[in-house]
């Protein structure tokens, strides 16, 4: 008896969601083990995360609230995933919109610009910040052949220290009790709360930009350009599509969304800039990403769920267990999803040795159909 | 062991163990997810002979070898090498019992040294690298077989035929009694596959088997004792004897049917220069001088063939001409249009179309729906696209226009390209390219790996372009095709062009010595 | 600068580059085998934990290493059969391996947090040599896990290129198939070079977190699994050049710590970027010198085999 694997030809929506399904709630279970290992009660854990995110109203707000940079920063990751651009600088790149933003708003708060004008000022500030911490590897990548993995993972901590000499020096709050804050927004740079939770109307950031992006890529010249470049490489060169063009492009699209999503964060929730305003909203979103295939809508479903465990973490920490336990179980589910996951959307199981029916050549020119695998 | 075989013999592989029977395969399956490759297939070969696999492309014929080097398992079927069932789980058992196999795509390691690569994966070997050793062996075993190469060269510096010669010591060299050759003439010269024919003969001469696959039927006549032949994975025709088959009954077995006539050359018609090359240089990707100062014209209504040993420029003479890579120096006319250095849009735009060498990793888009594959050249233009936007309406118009065209049944433009046959692909890819109406063709491997019938219809596509005043640059490894095609034939050596020679004076003897640099051409017409 | 001070920070240089050049020659074995190993992080944060509770709870050091490299390689093996087994994305396994890795360590480590580890690594000066001016000092008075990595480098040079399963290993990670149709198993040899670069970002963790800092800190290598990764790019596989760009980094890193302890007037933070801006330079002027060409780089580094799927 022997176990092999087949290509599938194609799969339904319906079982590529209940694949994805299937692999979280596996990956769950495993994060279970690991907890009641280390001799916690992973139903109290489970139980804490699930009530500290969907108990209430305030609970469902606080997890849309941690959804929404995870959105936010996944969107362009995904577009920059589908070009094969990997881009693992958001944790940056989300630091550096924040910085942009707080830069406007060091100005134009105080003064008193019209929120109506301060708040577009900050956030277009925000994806011109993070963008252009994105260019800097991107531009590496594209003329230089640089990996750019090592270079955006490098350029977060550098965006965190370079962040952090701001508010422990000239941008320290004089009122602040020489803590490392940036002074408090004033209330016309600050997103307006929505009365649950802490969740504000930058909401309507990641739905509106997942729906740009999902015409984007559907509907337009350059989304048709990101998709055979992201097929194959070679077929677009054949195309005519410029490669670095649109490394260039995919790069400063998924720096300028993180730093959209530093700028949100800033003005919606932590309302101060500081060295902590991300508790690794920048990995976490690859996760997001990935598990959503790359695809707008389902990546901001999977925020929530991601957003439940950033929550969870806050939430299990006030029970005795160390908040870690979020991060820890991020990992996990990614790797179930990635192992099990991927594998089964890719491949059939097939138990037994070869099955009993024979099918016959499907196409007269068998041979270079099949040597069509990429 | 070597044996004569028994006359008049055919021994049933079920039955096992004759005496003479080197190795035997019964009832053999094998199929890679839905597609089955082989289908209950026999085939059993002696000690001492020269056996030859033949089929066409995509029969199985390499499939059911790789089966016997142990590099896939058979889903069924059994197989018995010198009458001992034996079964492989890797390359490795096949080795132990003395089954060697050339592949088509070389296995060997680039950037490691001919001694490097025949000391990879030796049983038995001490652990430090003994190259001084290794290189002495090669050099006993080539002086036998009359195989020559340098030990200490790194493989990727190899012409094909020296990379060939390499994977036959290799075998040898590991002591291999049985020796599969997977199509091992596709990429030589006429003398090249001359000597390796003799190589074949002295090989089996020591008493070893010698596997010879091919589609090719005069060579398969010339050099072969017996020979099997596969249509469609299943088996049609078992150890015949060759000296009782004419090349008619084995094209027969091969297709079904009788070979398509040949296509016949029509009257050469010359127009105005149309595409022109002057003192063309370019780079390769490593920087290296890939193409020599290239002066070639071709006119209106002409077919150019460019014959050569693969990765003598072929493939940067083709990509120049399209765009995909800048040329270093010199120029490139269409009509009066100096168009040197254009990218790839711009040749496209200016009316160049491209067949290109890897159809489905570079033509189109396998793991997309053909609709995608058809737009990649008419994205960005209306009526495909508006503004910024695409008009999914007319791109579906467009690709549904393309799939009748070329009449490639059952296909939509939802259908993903990589499930269509190779000649489908073709058919799709040409039509596409001939939708832009182009004024020249730049065709590069435009049959390989296509069936007969397949072949035919691509070749007679191409002839009625040149017939309607498009300017065709044909390069091909396969000269047969070349000299039927071309009203000229350019041969490509180290760069350069050696010749371009008129279709009435190029004969195979002369152009296969150019293709290895070792013809003085007494005229250079260009 | 004066050159006691410089030969102090030569010294703090070999110290500080060894925790990253061990990882950094476990990942040019994966490497060198066709896989991309991007958990290196996590390994180390593994191998630094476990180490460390090892060692408060025995007090062994040699018990607490083998822990290391146990923990190291366990993780590793994860990503082993994510990606060689099951074929997943390599990049994407191995961010996740560091994410879970950073996030089990915290976890598990909590309350290990704060305390200085009971038995620590020491200097050892070496009879003899120790007593050679400067040379002596930076090279010669240092711990045994420095001095192992001096044997382990030239080993593994050797190995690499001038012994059969070095051979086997470069053809693994150039053309796997070549390699398995000459009968090598590129599968178990994946494996074991992944297993590999696993145990010795292990033992790297676990130098940081018995010698170099010495406690057990979240989060405590700080990128330097990452740093690991960048350097065998700048090294292009191979190992002496992976020890060159460890002890450079390690210059730069003690450098600018020593700049910080005299109180140089550059703010502290500027002074801990160096070390990552050091290695966004290094790894441009790697690929940008375009050396990895034809250099029997790993050309299947990333990709998944699979003998029956066609190409």
């Amino acid at each position: 008896m022997i176990v092999s694997l087949e290509r599938r030809a194609n799969l339904t929506l319906t079982r590529r969601i209940g694949i994805q399904a299937g692999s979280v709630i596996a990956g769950a279970l495993f994060g279970g083990l690991i907890v009641w290992l280390s001799g916690y009660d992973p139903v109290k854990a489970y139980g804490e995360i699930i009530g500290g995110s969907f108990g209430s109203g305030y609970a469902l707000g606080q997890m849309l609230a941690a959804s929404i940079p995870l959105a936010t920063i996944a969107l362009g990751t995904a577009v920059a995933f589908r070009v094969r651009v990997w881009n693992i600088g958001g944790e940056g790149q989300f630091y550096m919109g924040a910085f942009g933003a707080t830069g406007i708003e060091l100005v134009g708060g105080p003064a008193g610009w019209p929120s109506q004008v301060l708040i577009p000022a900050m956030v277009a500030a925000g994806f011109a910040a993070g963008a252009a911490w994105a260019a800097l590897p991107g531009a590496l990548r594209a003329y230089l052949g640089v990996n750019e993995i090592i270079t955006t993972l490098m350029m977060n901590y550098i965006a965190i220290l370079w962040v952090n000499y701001l508010v422990y020096g000239p941008w320290k709050d004089p009122q602040g009790h020489n803590f490392p804050f940036s002074p408090r927004f004033p209330d016309n740079a600050t997103l307006r709360p929505l009365g649950l939770g802490q969740l504000h109307a930058g909401i309507v950031i990641p739905i509106v930009a997942a729906i740009v992006f999902l015409l984007l890529l559907s509907r337009t010249q350059w989304g048709y350009e990101l998709r055979i470049l992201g097929e194959n490489p070679s077929a677009a060169a054949y195309a005519g599509i410029s490669i670095r063009r649109n490394v260039m492009l995919a790069m400063l699209v998924s720096g300028g969304m993180a730093g959209i999503a530093g700028m949100v964060q800033v003005s919606g929730i932590v309302h101060v800039l500081s060295g902590q305003i991300s508790t690794n909203y920048g990995y976490t979103a690859i996760i997001v990403a990935w598990l959503g295939q790359l695809h707008p809508m389902a990546i901001l479903v999977v925020s929530m769920l991601f957003g439940a465990l950033v929550n969870g973490g806050f939430a299990v920490s006030q029970a005795g267990i160390p908040q870690a336990l979020g991060v820890l179980l991020q990992g996990v589910i990614l790797l179930f999803a990635l192992g099990a996951g991927d594998l089964f959307s890719r491949y059939r199981l097939v138990l037994g040795q070869a099955p009993g029916k024979k099918r016959a050549p499907l196409l007269p020119d068998d041979r270079s159909a099949l040597s069509a695998q990429p | 062991m070597a044996a004569a075989s028994d006359e008049g013999m055919s021994p049933h592989p079920a039955t096992g163990h004759l005496p003479g029977t080197a190795l035997a395969m019964v009832g053999i399956d094998k199929h890679f997810g839905e597609v089955l490759a082989n289908a209950s297939v026999d085939f059993s070969a002696r000690w001492g002979e020269v056996h030859a696999l033949l089929g066409e492309n995509g029969a199985g014929k390499s499939t059911l070898m790789s089966i016997l080097a142990g590099l896939y398992r058979p889903d069924n079927g059994q197989l018995l090498v010198d009458g001992q069932p034996v079964v492989l789980h890797s390359p490795k058992d096949a080795i132990k019992h003395g089954i060697g196999m050339v592949y088509q795509h070389y296995r060997l390691v680039p950037s490691q040294t001919v001694t490097e690569n025949m000391l990879l994966g030796l049983p038995g070997a001490p652990l430090r690298l003994d190259t001084r050793r290794a290189a002495r062996d090669i050099e006993e075993l080539s002086e036998r077989y009359q195989l020559r190469v340098d030990p200490y060269r790194p493989v990727w510096q190899l012409s094909v035929g020296e990379q060939q010669r390499v994977e036959i010591l290799k075998a040898l060299h590991r002591g291999a009694r049985i020796l599969i050759l997977d199509e091992p003439t596709a990429v030589l010269t006429p003398q090249e596959a001359d000597a390796l024919m003799r190589t074949i003969r002295h090989i089996a001469s020591e008493g070893r088997t010698v596997i010879f696959i091919s589609h090719k039927l005069e060579e398969v006549r010339s050099v072969a004792d017996r020979v099997t032949v596969l249509r469609a994975g299943r088996l049609v025709g078992s150890g015949l004897d060759m000296a009782e088959m004419s090349a008619r009954d084995l094209a027969r077995l091969m297709v079904g049917t009788d070979l398509p006539g040949r296509i016949r050359p029509r009257p050469r018609a010359s127009g105005a220069p149309r595409l022109t090359l002057r003192r063309l240089c370019a780079l390769d990707d490593r920087g290296l001088q890939a193409l020599r100062s290239v002066d070639l014209t071709i006119h209106a209504g002409e077919i150019v063939g460019v014959a050569g040993v693969a990765g003598n420029g072929q493939r940067e003479l083709a990509q120049v001409l399209t765009g995909m890579r800048k040329p270093a120096s010199g120029q490139v006319f269409l009509d009066d249009i100096d168009v040197t250095g254009a990218g790839a849009r711009q040749m496209a735009l200016a009316g160049v179309a491209h067949i290109p060498e890897d159809r489905l990793g570079e033509g189109l888009v396998g793991n997309l729906p053909l609709l995608d594959s058809a737009l990649m050249k008419s994205y960005y233009q209306p009526p495909i696209s508006s503004g910024p936007f695409l008009n999914l309406k007319s791109a579906v118009q467009f690709t549904r226009g393309l799939i009748a065209r070329f009449n490639v049944a059952g296909a939509t433009p939802r259908t993903i390209a990589r499930l269509l046959s190779g000649g489908q692909l073709q058919r799709f890819l040409l039509a596409r390219e001939m939708s832009m109406q182009p004024r020249a063709i730049v065709a590069v491997h435009p049959t390989r790996g296509l069936d007969v019938a397949a072949t035919h219809t691509v070749q007679e596509w191409l002839m009625s372009c040149s017939g309607e005043g498009c300017a065709l640059l044909l390069i091909s490894e396969d000269l047969d095709e070349l000299l039927q095609l071309s009203d000229r034939v350019a041969v490509l050596y180290e760069g350069s062009i050696v010749a371009a020679v008129d279709r009435e004076e190029a004969d195979r003897e002369r152009i296969g010595l150019m293709m290895i640099g070792s013809y003085q051409p007494d005229q250079v017409a260009v | 600068m004066n050159g006691e001070l410089l030969i102090s920070i030569c010294v703090a240089a070999i110290a500080s580059g060894t925790s990253i050049l061990l990882p950094a020659l476990g990942e040019i074995l994966a490497e060198r085998s066709g896989v991309l190993n991007l958990g290196v992080e996590g390994m180390m944060l593994m191998g630094a934990l476990f180490g460390y509770i090892a060692d408060v709870e025995t007090g062994n050091l040699g018990l607490a290493l083998a822990v290391a490299i146990l923990a190291g390689a366990l993780l590793a093996l994860i990503h082993a059969f994510v990606t060689i087994t099951l074929r997943a994305n390599q990049i994407v396994s191995g961010l996740a391996i560091s994410l879970f890795g950073g996030g089990f360590t915290a976890f598990i480590g909590k309350p290990f947090v704060g305390s200085v580890a009971p038995a620590q690594l020491e200097r050892i000066p070496l009879p003899g040599l120790a007593g050679i001016p400067v040379l002596g000092q930076v090279l010669f008075t240092q711990d045994p896990i420095v001095y192992g990595s001096f044997v382990l480098v030239p080993l593994m040079a050797y190995f690499i290129y001038r012994t059969r399963p070095g051979l086997s290993l470069r053809a693994v990670g150039e053309s796997p198939a070549t390699a398995d149709a000459m009968g090598l198993s590129v599968i178990s040899r994946r494996y074991l070079y992944t297993l590999a670069g696993g145990a010795l970002a292990g033992v790297g963790g676990a130098y940081l977190s018995l010698f170099y800092t010495p406690t057990w800190i979240d989060g405590m290598t700080a990128g330097r699994g990452w740093i690991a990764v960048g350097l065998v790019v700048f090294g292009v596989w191979d190992p002496w050049r992976a020890m060159a760009g460890a002890y450079l980094f390690g210059f730069v890193d003690g450098f600018q710590l020593r700049a910080q302890a005299l109180g140089s007037g550059i703010p502290q933070f500027f002074l801990n970027m160096l070390p990552y801006i050091f290695t966004i330079v290094v790894v441009a002027i790697a690929s940008g010198e375009r050396v990895q060409k034809r250099l029997g780089v790993p050309t299947a580094l990333g990709q998944p085999y699979w003998r029956e799927e066609r190409t």
